[in-house]
């Protein structure tokens, strides 16, 4: 053509950039040729930092606890952490809730047993997935920027293919809640296991079961299980209100992850210091 | 030349909006293989931007309502000048038109049986406009896009081929329609991102490309509305209807510039929003006209009642005809009584809860939040008048929807004349696109089927429509060793001064003076057109698509101003100063643009004339029965002596 | 303050064949948007840098591109929002093949929506006979309101990192438009036997997703892709796939029924 403006054809162009499909991702052949694997210029390390810092944090002090079996019990106060105590070497609680059910054969910490729910639930929790793959994975370690790996298979193949068991620890975890929600009564006691007592201990659980409730029912499974699931609302308006309520728990569910998580900590650590002795529980009435 | 690529169809459909794809969906039910060429990618074409709703009388909230009511309210806004019969057709066919989007998969609004909810709408005597919040656009457009989804999944099924029977070629431009003698053989068309031009060979060609906006400075309108169709239409010696009639939405965003011309839904007013000016006051009580004087509220206080109770008020002013409105806002800004970036307030604020106005307005919210930073829950929006649609087109058959004169034609949509008349009532562009998209595909398709041959493309067309298109890379000037020549032309800066000459001479409120000046700088911008020269190669040059789309927007702009000039009453969207009332006589006559010469293209053409001839031609009366629909005293208004006693 | 300024600007140019980032100085003046600069730069400095877009209002998607590296619609940055002496990069989306400058071929999505099966009318409705609660059309209306800009679709690692991906996974569009029918009030799908629960895992990738909510994060219409389309899709999928009690469940109504 006279003009000269007659489209390249892509066989005379690819020469160049073809060498270059290994490299994969942003990086592959027919993308726009910029070899930075991301323009970002905002702080985009800060939140998964912190993210990791955070999670990281718990991880070290839960390890920490869950295989310190001491000073996990002060009357009336038992930690989150061992509760229910399903074995005999627990310490002995008043009308506690310390159940032998697996006997005397069980040597470790017993909160070792009961850990695996609350663990399983957090681990599986669709915010806290999103946590860790971004956090400790980088699979992505922020939005459009490259994450390191060659591979990615997502959740298709074993062992990411059981975060679909996530509703199972729900309901374990919704049982876990209901003894925490025991506990919490029973700090309504005294040391010496006398009723109509309060402390500085018992508003510590307070805001802590609430927190567990609040982070347990707005998990999307149950979302789901409650109403989420069902196509007509129209015909089961009760579900519906419900759904509605756990709608808007859920919509706030990574901030009761975090909060629930410092607060069960909490908890812990103020038994530890209560049953350490490092601390005396101060009575109201 | 090149040898161009050619493809053979039944159908053609130029414009994937409403229009264009109910045509395709029409066509390809109808066995015709139907290929769709639209400027933008399938699925952004303007119709996103219709926020209100469609209007069809299915009765849902008010059981008065009934196509009759619907036909009657349509034929006001249109201040009689509509072309009844398709106002009838219109009325009658909207609502299954709405009804079967529901069976593609479309989700409106609910009313509390289940049934589609319906809105109050500017000149609609009844809550009329079915909706989804403010993105009925949206709904309509995505619906008619996954529906064509679907029947390509079907022949997939059947063919193994998604694109055996319907296709759509997105990203390419159609510069000229080709005919064989008098009727159409097809389209020439060149894919925007690579450059490469292609003909699609068919007996049937449907224009549904919408509207002119973007040859105005302020409009409403996205970059693809140059007046294509228009244009195609005109170069295949189709004419023009009534191209004076161009409506300025009252309620545009005035500030920041940036966004000026940007569209308030009418759903704003409908919803309760109120006009004030700098004053505080609701001026709109002042600018009812005698005609519509016993329809519309006299005191705040009924037109406020009217919201909760509208069986016993009267609406208020706010929603009279949007022409009606625009010229009042025009007039309260020029009586100095305008708000600070040149516009008035529309305010919702303080008519409804903030969580309502999220509700209902999500859009509204979110785009004066975004783009204006302005909280439309705690403070009024600046608004003003805004270029939004032409009321004029290619005069159509009513019933098939074919372009008068050249056979294989047809045309829907905006880009069709006739069916608002001198002012379309908001929410009827919605269903028109539906109503006569379908009628355009239906009868495209029956034409094509009945030919016994298929029209020969002529290469010479092709070649002419190549070297047409090419220009812009030989502009005068721009050629290497050609120093005597004048510069090239920048075609940006001929697209601003274009839009300039026609927002200020040819804009809301028109002087002949300042017409005949127009048609003066048009003549000079056509011919410093022929020179517009871009840079670089025909991969997705911006550049020079403009440049071809100058041509489109120069012949219908031309069209705009030589029949406003030459229509010489106010009446719907066209104002003449000096001209400021409606003539009874004057409804009885249709303008018709048609190009000058026809013969060679536009080289022949003298600058200074023009390239546009106008002809006159008296309306068919208003069928009887239709017009038994009406009071006498109502009809007095509208018509001469004669065709009452007819 | 004065209301206009020279802002400096890096902008991708180039085709397949390669490019890199163009330096340009250009004014800005008071409440403009980046996609106003970029058609300054058209019409003053670069009349054919290539660039897509359409409505200018953020209804339409058109305008999608990266903006100091973030996925984002043009007409809907203000330039406010960056400081005065930043210099502003724009580039096309990273996650589709180039065209030209700031256009890319999002052609992907296009292949991908035709193949999530379309909305299966009820049999038995005849057209205006169709009766639905505003709540149980809600949820897919919130679908609805995409404005298929694709930017969910371009910053989703599953195929921005992984082009190895893409036959296999949907992409968050799509699979919310999956949602979006199986929770449609009247979509009759399960009566000719095509179970959209299913599909997602099996034929749209959904098991891809490890919901790390950059979809939600970009889209422009704010929404709420993850927590309402995604991981209540991978719900229902758990209900087919994953939990035992309701296969067991659905096995002995199956049973009772034909029985």
């Amino acid at each position: 053509m006279a003009t000269g403006t007659e489209p390249k054809t892509n066989s005379d162009s690819s020469s160049e950039t073809s060498g270059d499909t290994r490299r994969g991702g942003v990086r592959a052949g027919t993308r726009a040729a910029i070899a930075a694997p991301h323009l970002r210029t905002d702080r985009w390390w800060l939140a998964p930092a912190v993210t990791a810092a955070g999670l990281l944090a718990f991880v070290v002090y839960s390890t920490w606890r869950a295989f310190a079996n001491e000073y996990y019990y002060a009357a009336p106060y038992v930690s989150p952490f061992y509760s229910p105590c399903l074995a005999e070497n627990c310490a002995p609680m008043h009308a506690g809730p310390n159940w032998e059910i697996l006997g005397g054969w069980w040597g470790l910490s017993p909160a070792l047993i009961i850990l695996i729910f609350p663990l399983g639930f957090r681990l599986t929790c669709y915010y806290y997935r999103k946590a860790y793959y971004r956090g400790f994975w980088a699979s992505p370690p922020a939005c459009a920027v490259a994450e390191p790996h060659k591979k990615y298979t997502g959740e298709t193949r074993f062992p990411l293919v059981l975060q679909n068991i996530h509703r199972y620890f729900f309901y374990a975890a919704v049982l876990v809640a209901g003894i925490l929600t025991y506990d919490t009564v029973l700090a309504f006691r005294d040391e010496n296991y006398q009723w109509g007592h309060m402390g500085l201990g018992t508003l510590v659980f307070l805001l802590n079961i609430v927190l567990i409730w609040a982070y347990t029912l707005s998990c999307h499974s149950c979302r789901h299980i409650v109403g989420g699931k069902l196509k007509h609302f129209s015909k089961h308006p009760v579900r519906y209100r419900m759904w509605q309520f756990v709608g808007r728990l859920n919509a706030r569910h990574m901030l009761l992850a975090w909060t629930s998580l410092v607060s069960v900590a909490l908890a812990d650590f103020y038994v530890y210091l209560v049953a350490s002795g490092a601390f005396d529980d101060p009575r109201f009435f | 030349m090149s040898v161009v690529d050619r493809q053979e169809w039944d159908v053609v459909v130029v414009g994937a909006g409403g229009a264009g794809l109910r045509a395709a969906v029409e066509a390809r039910e109808r066995g015709a293989r139907t290929a769709v060429i639209c400027k933008s990618l399938f699925g952004k074409a303007h119709t996103v931007m219709a926020e209100g709703g469609i209007a069809a009388a299915m009765g849902n909230v008010n059981r008065g309502d009934n196509w009759q009511v619907h036909f009657r309210d349509t034929l006001r806004g249109g201040k009689f000048l509509n072309q009844w019969r398709m106002a009838e057709l219109h009325a009658q066919e909207a609502p299954d038109r709405v009804w079967e989007l529901e069976t593609w998969g479309a989700l409106f609004d609910r009313t509390k049986d289940g049934r589609i909810s319906q809105r109050n709408f500017g000149g609609h005597e009844y809550p009329r406009l079915a909706h989804v919040g403010d993105r009925t656009g949206l709904e309509l457009i995505r619906t008619l896009q996954q529906k064509i989804v679907s029947l390509q999944q079907e022949d997939h099924r059947e063919t193994g081929d998604y694109e055996s029977r319907l296709k759509v070629f997105q990203e390419c431009t159609v510069t000229r329609i080709l005919k064989d003698g008098s009727r159409v053989s097809g389209v020439f068309a060149y894919e925007r991102e690579t450059g490469r031009f292609f003909v699609l060979e068919a007996p049937a060609v449907v224009v549904a490309t919408g509207g002119i906006g973007k040859s105005f400075k302020v409009t409403s309108n996205s970059w693809e509305y140059t007046g294509d169709g228009h244009a195609l239409a005109l170069l295949a010696g189709a004419p023009l209807l009534n191209m004076e009639f161009v409506q300025f939405h009252p309620t545009g965003m005035v500030w920041p510039p940036s966004v000026k011309g940007i569209l308030v839904t009418e759903s704003v007013r409908g919803d309760g929003g109120v006009l004030r000016n700098s004053e505080g006051k609701r001026f709109m009580f002042d600018y009812i006209p005698d005609v519509f004087k016993e329809k519309y509220a006299e005191s705040e206080d009924e037109g406020d009642r009217w919201y909760e109770d509208p069986d016993h008020n009267r609406r208020p002013p706010e929603l009279l005809p949007r022409d009606e409105v625009a010229r009042a806002i025009n007039a309260e800004v020029k009586a100095g009584r305008g708000s600070p970036h040149g516009g008035v307030f529309l305010d919702v604020s303080t008519r409804m809860p903030a969580e309502v106005i999220k509700r209902r307005l999500p859009s509204m919210y979110h785009q004066f939040k975004e783009l204006a930073d302005v909280d439309i829950t705690a403070e009024a929006m600046e608004v003003g008048p805004t270029c939004h649609y032409v009321m004029g087109g290619i005069a159509v058959d009513s019933d098939t929807a074919a372009a008068r004169g050249v056979p294989g034609l047809f045309a829907a949509g905006e880009v069709a004349g006739g069916m608002h008349g001198s002012n379309r009532l908001g929410g009827n562009s919605l269903s028109d696109l539906l109503v006569f998209g379908r009628r355009a595909g239906l009868h495209a398709a029956a034409y094509a089927a009945e030919l016994p041959d298929r029209p020969p493309v002529d290469d010479t067309q092709v070649d002419s429509a190549a070297a047409e298109a090419l220009r812009p890379f030989s502009a005068e000037g721009q050629t290497a060793g050609s120093e005597a020549g004048r510069p090239p032309e920048n075609p940006y800066t001929l697209h601003q001064e274009l839009q300039q000459t026609m927002n200020d001479l040819v804009g809301i409120i028109r002087r002949d003076g300042e017409m005949r000046e127009a048609l003066e700088k048009l003549a000079d911008l056509r011919v410093r057109a022929r020179r517009a020269g871009v840079e670089g190669h025909r991969q997705f040059n911006p550049g020079w698509h403009l440049s071809l789309d100058l041509r489109n927007m120069l012949l219908v702009s031309e069209c705009v101003a030589r029949a406003a000039l030459e229509r010489t009453e106010s009446r719907g969207g066209h104002t003449r100063e000096d001209h400021p009332s409606m003539e009874r006589e004057w409804r009885r006559i249709n303008l018709l643009c048609s190009l000058t010469d026809p013969t060679d293209g536009l080289a022949a053409t003298d600058p200074v004339r023009g390239q546009i001839t106008l002809t006159r031609e008296t309306t068919e009366p208003i069928r009887p029965d239709l017009l038994a629909l009406f009071e006498k005293e109502e009809l007095v208004k509208y018509l001469t002596e004669e065709e009452l006693y007819e | 303050m004065s209301s206009s300024y020279q802002a400096r600007f890096k902008v991708w140019r180039g085709d397949t064949g390669g490019g890199g980032l163009t330096d340009y100085a250009v004014e800005v003046n008071e409440g403009e948007v980046v996609l106003d600069i970029i058609h300054r730069l058209q019409a003053t400095q670069a009349p054919d840098l290539a660039v897509r877009w359409n409505c200018k209002a953020g209804k339409c998607g058109s305008c999608s591109a990266e903006i100091n590296g973030r996925p984002r619609l043009m007409c809907m940055t203000r330039m406010s929002v960056f400081d005065r002496e930043e210099t502003i990069t724009v580039t096309p989306l990273r996650a589709f093949p180039v065209v030209r400058d700031l256009v890319t071929d999002v052609g992907f999505n296009y292949d991908k929506a035709r193949q999530v099966p379309a909305f299966v009318p009820p049999a038995d409705l005849l057209p205006g006979e169709y009766r639905m609660q505003q709540e149980d059309v809600d949820r897919s209306q919130e679908f609805r309101k995409c404005i298929e800009c694709f930017l969910c679709q371009d910053t989703c690692h599953v195929v921005r990192d992984h082009e190895e991906n893409k036959p296999a996974f949907a992409g968050p569009r799509f699979l919310m438009r999956v949602a979006e029918l199986d929770m449609h009030p009247l979509d009759a799908a399960a009566d000719t036997g095509l179970d959209r629960k299913r599909t997602a895992q099996d034929e749209h990738g959904l098991g891809y997703c490890n919901i790390t909510k950059c979809c939600t994060e970009v889209c422009p219409e704010g929404i709420k892709i993850t927590d309402n389309a995604l991981i209540p899709l991978k719900e229902r999928t758990v209900d087919r796939k994953y939990d035992p009690l309701v296969w067991l469940g659905s096995k002995i109504r199956r049973r009772s029924s034909a029985g």
